[in-house]
């Protein structure tokens, strides 16, 4: 395979990729007299329009995606992107919309955001959502943030959020951002929370408890309503991460599990493209007592227009520029329109059935650490494999082989050598079938050939990489090889 | 429509296999009081040809598209290749997550790499990150990575940031032990130095200035670096306009310890404000309180180059609350097409995209002074935007100006009572001479 070389490698003075107009206007050499300016940029790429279009190419080449295979990425909801929802959200209306124009000027881009809100209310029953997150964790803080306020409101912010330790890592950072101690509560032999000893844990002193539901082992909290009375009780705020709510949507909603707060990740649920890492869109919904707290603006509506509302007395301020992840919000609204409710019902219904389906298939071969029901996905353990010195970085690493990415790996923290599996509602049977008989055909080899798996991946662009030098020796930036060096 | 892959034979021989006979037994953990008794009330679903109709139409409830607009304000109109588009949107760069698994990354993370080095070529720093959600909060995490470096309790923040900027800054800080006090904006449209002088007494973590600022001026920012840092107070630069980086000196050789802002003019079109792309460059002895995430180089076992995500002890996934932030998901996709952009453009295109900015905003700025009534507010140096003020009352002429089709500037005497009567517009390479020359017609029919 030809090794793609960084585009800096294949520079050449005077190359360029675009030219501009002519300067239709007279130019004046001395409108920037007294400002420090730049000789050029040192180091600064200069190819050409087909030199781009082959290296990123060839480099999109080297990544593993939904559209060439299965991603059973856990926590993260790899479903398919359907390609009409790119389509549109490229419409040159919404697109090319400036955030600062006036509200008449944009009363489509208003109802795409109110539609989008209220479909939210709907599906977790809360009573008003702000779309201006960018991703789940910067919902987190939303969430956070606005629970800080009523509570100082109250007269006291208190002091700890209560995170059970089975929970993502963006939960006890966002909680500290927030200006918060976080207290970890222990999960039971179960994996899910302990209500006795979250009672003892709930004081006076606690703002909220962040939980995630199902949980990140996929597990319903079952408890979730007497928990949420215990920390009603003691004045507190229930969060919900609904980062797993792929596996809910139109069976349970967070209102009857009596959250207070909860956030939503666009690209996880409604099938927006993660884009290799974002962007993303993390809405964030709130029952009645929250609401005078949400982030500026709130799109409102008066006679019949759209507006933009400031004049918020209680809020929390702005948490990014302008409304939100525009363009992402406009995918999940075109998803959630094409779905209809009983679509919705079904993805979540599908999802469930396609990890239980893999659960049921690799049992046996993997070790499941917590054994009752899971909803849309199911964490094994290499813990089977490691009596042949395999783990499961090396499972993962030889799926590759196979054309399967990974599942995520070592988390949750509380499963020792974790391997998370999420399929999804959209993958087909044959692809679910490939992946077993792909990790079947591993675990035989753990036993036979453990060298193989260690060794893993043997058929990819690179083979297992250094991550430890990576960190040890940062190299974060091309750098130009002098002439002495050469 | 649910994009569901599975036959009802299928469905029923994996329940099989499961050992059930229902979907109602899958959902067995979910108890019943919880569970939903009735279907979500929602509109029901359409087909491909009607979700686009629907769409289509929602569009046209949109008549911004049919204005000539000169608004910028932390938004802006430049050309965007045709390339960037095409190469974008290829499911190989769409469709993946996160690169944890970086021998199946490799595009995505050489990528991130490239990004990272175009931000350390055009800010003059050592490191950057791989992107942040977008300007404000990129901003504030700024602030919140200054306070860790000096934890100090007090930053400066200039008046002439973005005001949404500001504002964000202000709600990330309000619960944590930092005060954000604002430095005053001087005469010609400038940081007041004096101001800064006054105020840097002791306890101050950083300074915060935009360069070219909110009214478009470039700020002196030698003179500014050299007071924070004879406070021991790390100078912090927000570049929101990040076109001007092809014509303006790098703000890390004139003093910057971190450079961080919006770079959406690099190919990705204003989308009513999002998503739109983060970015934060910083000195080589403070990578350690980065946020977001980095990729870096490596090996593989046969010594082959190749890229991983690094660093991570930084990151909430391995340091949970002593993260340097909580910053999970960022901007992936907007990064690589600035990438594309970029490398399209090149050094000469860049220089180039910048010169025609600052000649076209200094033409329409020449121009609608030579109005009558019609003064330059402030004399610093603009880049792509400039604020004018105006004989009478601007909603008056923004008004009169729509009926001609026309989106003038943005009234600043809401975000700032001192400027009253006043506008602030940007003029791009986007915009062509007769363009120009139509908005100062239309401005002088205003006026009479």
């Amino acid at each position: 395979m030809i090794r793609e070389p960084l585009i800096f490698e294949i520079s050449a003075k005077g190359k360029r990729g675009f030219s501009f107009p002519r300067l239709d206007v007279p130019a004046e050499n001395d409108v920037l007299r007294g400002l420090p300016l730049r000789d050029g940029i040192e180091g600064f790429p200069q190819v050409s329009e087909i030199e781009v279009t082959r290296h990123f190419t060839r480099l999109s080449q080297t990544n593993h995606c939904i559209d060439i295979g299965f991603y059973p990425l856990g926590s993260c909801t790899m479903k398919y992107n359907p390609k009409l929802n790119e389509k549109i959200a490229a419409l040159p209306a919404f697109a090319s919309a400036h955030p600062l124009a006036d509200a008449d000027l944009v009363q489509g881009n208003l109802e795409i955001l109110k539609t989008l809100e209220e479909s939210l209310c709907e599906m977790t029953g809360m009573d008003a959502f702000t779309l201006q997150p960018a991703a789940g964790a910067h919902g987190e803080l939303t969430g956070m943030m606005l629970i800080r306020a009523c509570l100082t409101d109250r007269g006291n912010p208190r002091r700890f959020v209560l995170i059970p330790d089975s929970a993502h890592g963006t939960n006890p950072s966002s909680a500290h951002i927030c200006g918060y101690n976080v207290r970890e509560v222990k999960s039971n032999e179960n994996g899910t929370i302990d209500v006795d000893s979250l009672a003892r844990e709930m004081t006076d002193d606690v703002a909220a408890l962040m939980v995630t539901n199902p949980n990140t082992l996929g597990i319903f909290e079952a408890d979730i309503c007497a928990i949420s009375e215990i920390v009603h009780k003691k004045g507190g705020f229930i969060y919900m991460d609904g980062a797993n709510m792929n596996a809910l949507t139109g069976i349970a909603r967070p209102r009857e599990m009596l959250v207070d707060v909860i956030h939503l990740n666009l690209h996880k649920t409604f099938s927006t493209p993660h884009g290799g890492g974002g962007p993303g869109a993390g809405p964030v919904g709130v029952r009645k007592t929250l609401e005078p707290y949400l982030p500026v603006p709130v799109i409102g509506k008066k006679a019949g227009r759209y507006v933009l509302d400031f004049n918020r007395p209680k809020t929390i301020g702005r948490v990014r520029s302008f409304y939100g992840n525009f363009l992402v919000i406009v995918r999940a609204l075109a998803y959630i329109l094409t779905l209809g409710a009983e679509g919705l019902r079904e993805m979540s219904e599908i999802a469930v059935l396609n990890a239980n389906y893999i659960r049921k298939s690799l049992e046996g071969e993997y070790h499941l650490k917590y054994t009752c029901p899971t909803l849309h996905e199911c964490v094994f353990s290499d813990k089977f494999q490691k009596e042949f010195g395999v783990q499961n970085i090396d499972i993962a690493k030889r799926l590759i082989d196979y054309g399967v990415h990974p599942p995520t790996m070592s988390f949750p923290l509380i499963v020792h050598g974790a391997l998370m599996i999420e399929p999804t509602e959209t993958e087909s049977r044959r692809d679910l079938d490939m992946f077993i008989e792909a990790m079947k055909q591993i675990a035989r080899e753990a036993r036979e050939n453990p060298e193989l798996l260690k060794s893993a991946p043997h058929l990819s662009y690179v083979r297992r990489l250094d991550e430890t030098r990576a960190a040890r020796a940062p190299v974060l930036r091309w750098e130009p090889v002098s002439e002495a060096e050469k | 429509m649910s994009y569901i892959s599975l036959s009802d034979k299928d469905k029923k021989e994996m329940l099989a296999r499961i050992g059930i006979s229902s979907m109602d037994e899958l959902l067995i953990s979910v108890p019943d009081h919880i569970k939903l008794k009735k279907s979500l009330r929602l509109l029901p679903p359409l087909s491909e040809p009607e979700l686009v109709r629907h769409f289509q139409e929602l569009g046209d409830k949109n008549s911004y598209s049919h204005y000539l607009s000169f608004l910028g304000a932390g938004s802006y109109d430049h050309f965007i290749p045709a390339v960037v588009d095409y190469l974008s949107s290829r499911g190989e760069f769409v469709s993946p997550y996160t690169p944890y698994q970086a021998e199946v990354s490799q595009g995505t993370l050489q990528i991130m790499f490239e990004f990272q080095t175009l931000i350390c070529q055009l800010t003059g720093l050592d490191i950057a990150n791989a992107s942040l959600y977008e300007g404000a909060t990129a901003a504030a995490e700024a602030v919140l990575m200054a306070h860790r470096l000096k934890e100090k309790p007090k930053v400066l923040v200039a008046r002439s940031l973005h005001p949404q900027y500001r504002e964000v800054i202000k709600t990330y800080v309000c619960n944590l032990p930092i005060k954000a006090e604002e430095l005053d904006c001087a005469s010609d449209g400038g940081l007041d130095l004096d101001d800064l002088k006054k105020k840097l007494a002791e306890g101050v973590s950083g300074v915060v200035v935009q360069s070219p600022n909110f009214f478009g001026a470039g700020e002196d920012l030698r003179a500014a670096a050299e007071l924070a840092h004879s406070h021991q107070a790390l100078f912090i630069v927000v570049v929101a306009e990040a076109a001007s980086l092809g014509l303006f000196q790098a703000p890390g050789i004139l003093g910057a310890d971190i450079v961080t802002g919006e770079a959406q003019s690099f190919g990705l079109p204003p989308s009513f404000g999002g998503p739109f792309l983060g970015f934060m460059a910083c000195a080589k002895e403070f990578v350690r309180q980065l946020p977001g995430r980095i990729a870096g180089q490596t090996v593989d076992v046969e010594g082959k180059r190749g890229f991983v995500l690094t660093l991570a002890t930084r990151e909430q996934h391995i340091r949970r609350e002593r993260a340097t932030s909580n910053i999970c998901t960022n901007q992936a996709l907007c990064a690589l097409r600035a990438t594309v952009f970029l490398e399209t453009l090149g050094q000469e295109g860049l220089k180039e995209l910048a010169w025609q900015n600052v000649q076209k905003a200094n033409y329409a700025l020449g121009k609608l002074t030579g109005l009558k009534g019609v003064r330059r507010k402030f004399s610093r140096p603009v880049f792509n935007e400039f604020v004018c003020e105006f004989p009478k009352d601007w909603d008056g002429i923004h008004r009169s100006l729509k009926k001609k089709g026309i989106v003038g500037g943005l009234g600043l005497g809401e975000l700032y009572p001192e400027l009253r009567n006043c506008a602030l517009f940007c003029v791009t390479e986007v915009h062509r001479k007769e363009d120009i020359d139509r908005l100062v017609q239309a401005v002088e029919e205003a006026l009479r």
